[in-house]
């Protein structure tokens, strides 16, 4: 649809994101590390999960419609799953390499808590998630036409990138969530995260009815990103004092060194 | 995860959710001569316009004024292709971004011809030196519908697309989102179409040979000459032949069209170049069996159409000695022009008048119209003289009269202007020579059918050889066993353009003969070990064959014969003179690709409320996560864990 669609919608899509990797991670060599040692597990969740599919699809009956969309179904539960159970590998890695970190070190205090560790990988994987949803939609975004003629809808490259942005900020969001129940034992905040994947991946089957994916593809970013907010210590009390300005107030009443 | 509908893995599913390509593509092509560029140009990665399928003459108004959205990528029936339509398009003021012709099922009843009206008019042999009153059709046109479009110069690309499901998909687009309804205008999405056909070359030849030595731009237009000499001459010794005379009769292989590489002509050509291949068939035998004074050449040019290439190569050749003959051997010329639409069976024998002062050319060519006389006789074929002073038409003849005087004749269909209403376009086809076959044949019994046309074409090719058979001092008396194969005729209504490699080994077939030599001393041009002149003489090929009904192993055999190909490039490229006026100095562009696609394009203020959005989430992140980020201390303090004194 020409540059101003595909620069419009690559910010809808990686500005959140890009916004984050500015001012919290890019300063940070420890965390860019972390990052994209994120992504990369990611990519081989990624990888398994084509693998699986791609050789079901050779054996599978082609010319059956049913049968394929079965098989999109049981690859995209599949998916969802393989990448859950690599964050969960990643937090296993991560805990190891923190104490051999910490044991090589000479401080006495880790250089990274496992609660950063959680942000960072989170949004690792919302990087390389939302790479593989959207560039290619946005390589196309770039010639003089827009989809339609075969009656799609015109809103393909917009959505798209909605969605993307939600993907990534969710994956964030479920990076924190679940780190932190892996950490206190609680596998039901596990689960939620798993079944919060599994239901925003499903939603996007309703597509091209936009609207039905993308809202409650919202309202679910919503209420992780409160529950990701409270885990990672925030609290209402906070966000007044931040909003009200009386943090000034605050920050000398509590202070610490950092 | 997005795509339910496609499961092939290989497609860009993106990529055909919003593109439609076409398959068929013909497009017009850049041409430069010394001091223009004619055809078509498109931008470099392709014009994008929305589509408009014109009604009428009258519906150019909406192109050219009225549409609220401009470029437009106009669609026409071939009917609206005419010179006034085209011209106003052209000056469109940018409003236009390409235009796309439907060809039509069959040819339009009034004629079309997109060449000039006087043909060759520059590099013809009538000048302010030679017959001043004749040149520029002062006396009569010869394509009197001629419109000149093939010579204009455009600026937007302009394709042809046959009637199939691409066109209906582009009408029912059309049809659905761009057609006005009720008099208000349509809605975006528009549906659009991009046509590229980025040529490299400007300006004109002269700029574009210089520009080759950088990057090839252009190539100067070029194929190849065929001759055959009627006995075997030594075609290793170039120059004068002592006590040889020969008479050249000639026909010519190309044709062209507005678009590139659509050229039937299968009036305009193919029909002069089978008659003359059924002569020469027709003559082998006598010419072999009789001695004749003089020989009998028979020549093939190409490159015509474009202001003689091959005609002038040849006479070039010939004065700089660089052809196994030079011009004192030639005796007389004997051109077969158009003949496929002689109707009732009259052939016209167009002479010049200007060399036909001198007293000694004008008995030399009585005599050979006398003989094409005696030829006729019995034939169902009648030959006349224009009876007025007319200059000679367009033909290749006029080429070797500009070198000197020659005795010569060129046989036509018509008198004063051509009787081929299609011209170098692309109806020139077997349906302008009203080729019919009897109904409920099916295609292998059309193909052993032999039409009217293929009858008529015989009796010309009859009368040809007949008539050089005298003309090369052969009895009379004899003459009526030379005989044109009627079904050898066929080829035109098969194939109206014959490439020039398949006319080769056809005349090779047709006046050579099978002898019985090795495939590898075939393959060396010799006859025989030691043998070490035929090759001056003979031209071998060895045929593969066609293989026996019990075996798969092809029964081959050499063919002898005396055709020879010489390279039929302009003087003017071998000279490196490119603003000559006295050569032809065509040249073609080059280019990258040719591609056409369809799809819907949205308003430009979506587009820009895209970009303001995407512009807007990122500043907007940007600053809440500047906050977010400076204040997180205070946002992220409870719960915090004693272990990490970091937050």
């Amino acid at each position: 649809m020409t540059a101003a669609v595909f620069f419009g919608c690559t910010f809808i899509a990686f500005g959140p994101a890009v916004s984050l990797f500015l001012f919290t991670i890019a300063r940070e060599p420890l965390r860019v590390i972390f990052l994209i040692a994120g992504a990369f597990f990611w990519l081989v969740s990624l990888l398994l999960a084509s693998l699986v599919w791609f050789i079901s699809v050779q054996i599978s009956n082609k010319e059956s419609v049913s049968q394929q969309k079965g098989l999109l179904i049981f690859g995209v539960v599949l998916s969802v799953l393989l990448q859950e159970t690599f964050r969960f590998a990643y937090y296993k890695l991560l805990k190891k390499a923190n104490e051999g970190l910490l044991a090589l070190s000479q401080e006495e205090t880790m250089p990274i808590s496992i609660r950063q560790l959680a942000y960072v990988s989170g949004l690792g994987f919302g990087f390389m998630s939302g790479a593989f949803s959207v560039v290619n939609i946005l390589a196309d975004s770039v010639g003089p036409g827009t989809v339609g003629i075969h009656g799609d809808s015109q809103h393909y490259f917009l959505s798209s990138a909605f969605m993307t942005m939600a993907i990534i900020l969710l994956h964030m969001f479920w990076g924190i969530i679940f780190f932190d129940g892996c950490e206190k034992q609680r596998w039901l905040a596990v689960a939620a995260v798993v079944a919060t994947h599994l239901l925003v991946s499903c939603l996007t089957f309703q597509n091209p009815q936009y609207v039905s994916s993308l809202v409650p593809t919202y309202i679910v970013m919503f209420f992780m990103g409160v529950w990701a907010f409270y885990t990672a210590g925030g609290s209402l009390r906070n966000l007044k004092l931040c909003l009200t300005c009386k943090d000034k107030d605050f920050l000398l009443a509590n202070h610490r060194p950092r | 995860m997005h795509c339910l509908t496609c499961f092939c893995i290989n497609c860009n599913s993106v990529e055909n959710k919003i593109y439609v390509k076409l398959n068929y593509t013909v497009p017009c092509v850049r041409l430069l001569n010394s001091t223009h560029q004619i055809g078509c140009q498109s931008s470099l990665s392709g014009d994008v316009g929305v589509l408009h399928v014109l009604e009428s003459e009258e519906n150019l108004d909406f192109v050219l004024r009225n549409g609220r959205n401009p470029p437009y990528m106009v669609i026409m029936e071939s009917s609206l292709f005419t010179r006034s339509v085209m011209m106003k398009l052209k000056n469109g003021f940018s409003r236009v971004a390409g235009v796309a012709v439907v060809e039509p099922t069959s040819n339009p009843p009034d004629g079309f011809s997109p060449h000039t009206r006087c043909p060759n008019e520059n590099t013809g042999v009538y000048s302010e030196n030679y017959g001043p009153g004749l040149a520029h059709c002062n006396t009569t046109k010869w394509n009197p519908l001629g419109n000149g479009l093939s010579y204009e110069e455009f600026d937007f690309p302009i394709f042809s697309m046959k009637d199939d499901n691409d066109t209906q998909l582009l009408r029912q687009c059309y049809m659905d989102h761009n057609r006005p309804v009720n008099g208000s205008d349509p809605q975006y999405p528009l549906c659009a179409m991009q046509l590229s056909s980025h040529m490299s070359a400007v300006t004109s030849t002269p700029t574009c040979m210089r520009r080759n030595s950088i990057n090839m731009v252009c190539d100067p237009l070029s194929d190849q000459n065929i001759w055959a000499p009627s006995k075997p001459l030594n075609t290793t010794q170039n120059g004068h032949k002592a006590n040889e005379s020969v008479i050249i009769v000639s026909a010519r292989l190309d044709s062209r069209s507005f678009f590139s590489e659509i050229g039937p002509g299968a009036e305009s050509a193919a029909s002069g170049l089978v008659t003359l291949l059924a002569a020469a068939h027709a003559l082998r035998n006598a010419t072999q069996d009789a001695q004749l004074d003089r020989t009998i050449f028979y020549t093939f040019f190409h490159g015509e159409t474009f202001d003689y290439i091959g005609s002038s190569k040849m006479v070039y050749d010939m004065e700089k000695n660089q052809f196994p003959i030079d011009l004192d051997n030639v005796h007389s010329v004997l051109e077969i022009g158009q003949v496929g639409l002689h109707s009732s069976s009259n052939l016209w024998l167009h002479t010049d008048p200007v060399s036909m002062r001198n007293s000694s050319i004008q008995e030399e060519v009585k005599n050979l119209i006398a003989n094409l006389n005696s030829a006729a006789a019995g034939l169902n074929v009648s030959v006349k003289e224009p009876g007025v002073t007319q200059p000679l038409p367009p033909s290749s003849f006029q080429r070797f009269l500009r070198a000197r005087p020659f005795p010569g004749v060129v046989i036509e269909d018509y008198n004063s202007s051509f009787s081929n209403k299609y011209f170098q376009s692309m109806f020139d086809n077997a349906d302008s020579l009203n080729v019919s076959y009897p109904p409920n044949l099916t295609p292998e019994e059309q193909l052993n059918h032999v039409t009217d046309t293929a009858k008529s074409l015989a009796e010309v090719a009859t009368m040809v050889a007949r008539a050089l058979f005298i003309q090369a001092g052969g009895e009379k008396t004899q003459i009526s066993s030379i005989k044109a194969d009627e079904l050898m005729v066929r080829l035109v209504e098969q194939q109206a353009s014959l490439p020039t490699i398949l006319v080769k080994y056809l005349l090779a077939n047709l006046t050579g003969t099978a002898v019985n030599v090795t495939q590898e001393n075939c393959k060396n041009q010799k006859e025989s070990e030691d043998d070490k002149e035929s090759k001056h003489l003979y031209n071998y090929f060895w045929v593969p064959g066609a293989a026996p009904p019990n075996s798969t192993e092809r029964d081959g055999f050499c063919v002898r014969s005396t055709v020879h190909w010489s390279r039929a490039i302009s003087p003017a490229f071998l000279m490196e003179n490119y603003t000559t006026s006295e050569y032809s100095t065509w040249t073609e562009s080059r280019w990258k690709e040719i591609k056409g696609r369809i799809f819907l394009v949205a308003s430009h203020d979506l587009e820009m409320l895209t970009l303001g959005v995407g512009i807007g989430v990122l500043l907007s992140s940007l600053l809440l996560t500047y906050i977010m980020s400076s204040k997180a201390d205070i946002l992220f303090s409870s719960g915090r864990e004693p272990t990490s004194a970091t937050y």
